[in-house]
């Protein structure tokens, strides 16, 4: 954390928009109609935003390519999910691997 | 907070505790690795009271690790966290206090507990007394599990020092996969996900930190491009909105 000050200014904008969010929504409730299909665009935003920072954390850091030991475990917690582990298993499953992985000497 | 227990039956209740159980084991992983990352353990603790969003506040952390703005983390958090507005809007008068209204402090209370957990709860219950309960009951446990759970792995956290030889940088991205696997059953919504994740790794070598993660958003036009299908819901959608027929973990993709 370099810059403190900034680091709350983020941190006071996301918490302040948030309320924001979950207010104008009552608020606006009696006077407009939300089309369900901007409600999906806004659901699908937030998956995309989510999945690119999976990528971006598992395969990369700084500017480059993060060995394979993180995205292996990785790898296999998202099979692990996609079979509906439990939350718990896929998280843990993850750290094993990819520990069990460097242990073995694989970066 | 009587009413709550008197309201809702006992099935709902022990739903909500296993959802609030998950919530809170979520929270460990979130404040042990943002601690990991190199965060005070004010931060995980604040973020979690403050905005009670999980899926924004990991993509806030994770943003402002590797190194990008703030702001421009808060801002993709918010863009996260704009589907509140729609929950606004679908729940009629609920986040009024059980049994008795027009209290203000309640009302705002009611207001910052808005999350999908509570708001998945609150839309399976069949009337509005039940509905407010749900939510209260599911909204208070949240606000109690979450931040509970990320002071505690904070705390866990602080206390491991190599946190690479333990594997502990993939539980980042495993975390936000597990959470966001439901909604990548829908082909189209994997299809717009794998696209995204693309550019934001084509682009990473490039652009400075935080930014590729929002240049994924590109791939949104794959769906606007292609109405199509509106009648076919994927099986992983309707999940959401039957909570207790799944184990928790399922439920919770982006808690809370």
């Amino acid at each position: 954390m370099k810059d403190s000050a900034l680091v709350v200014a983020g941190m006071a904008t996301l918490s302040a928009g948030t309320y924001a969010f979950r207010l104008s929504g009552q608020a606006l409730r009696a006077r407009i109609t939300f089309p369900p299909r901007a409600a999906k665009l806004l659901e699908a935003a937030a998956v995309i935003l989510l999945a690119a920072l999976v990528a971006t954390t598992a395969l990369t850091e700084g500017h480059g390519f993060s060995g394979f030991a993180r995205p292996a475990g990785v790898l296999v917690a998202g099979v692990l999910a996609w079979r509906k582990a439990p939350f718990l298993v896929v998280v843990l499953a993850a750290a094993l691997v990819t520990a069990l992985l460097r242990i073995l000497g694989v970066s | 907070m009587r009413s709550i227990w008197r309201t809702l039956d006992r099935r709902v209740l022990a739903d909500v505790g296993l959802t609030c159980v998950a919530v809170f084991f979520i929270g460990l992983s979130y404040g042990a690795i943002a601690v990991a990352s190199g965060f005070p353990l004010w931060l995980p603790a604040a973020l979690s009271v403050l905005v009670l969003a999980g899926a924004s506040e990991f993509l806030f952390v994770g943003i402002v690790a590797t190194g990008g703005s703030p702001i421009a983390a808060a801002l993709a958090g918010l863009l996260v966290n704009s589907r509140h507005l729609p929950y606004g809007l679908a729940l009629p008068d609920i986040a009024g206090p059980p049994g008795v209204t027009g209290r203000r402090w309640a009302r705002l209370l009611g207001t910052h507990v808005m999350n999908d957990e509570s708001v998945v709860f609150a839309l399976a219950q069949p009337d509005l007394p039940r509905r407010r309960a749900a939510y209260w009951a599911c909204g208070l446990g949240v606000l109690a599990c979450w931040p509970g759970g990320a002071v505690l792995g904070g705390l866990i956290g602080s206390a491991v020092h190599d946190t690479s030889a333990f594997g502990l940088d993939a539980m980042f991205p495993a975390v936000i996969l597990a959470l966001i696997v439901k909604d990548l059953r829908d082909a189209r919504t994997l299809r717009a996900a794998l696209a995204g994740a693309a550019i934001a790794l084509v682009a990473t070598p490039f652009l400075p930190p935080g930014l590729p993660v929002l240049l994924a958003l590109a791939a949104l036009l794959l769906l606007v491009r292609a109405p199509a299908t509106e009648a076919s819901t994927s099986p992983g959608h309707q999940a959401s909105t039957s909570p207790g027929q799944e184990p928790a973990a399922a439920e919770v993709r982006t808690a809370p």
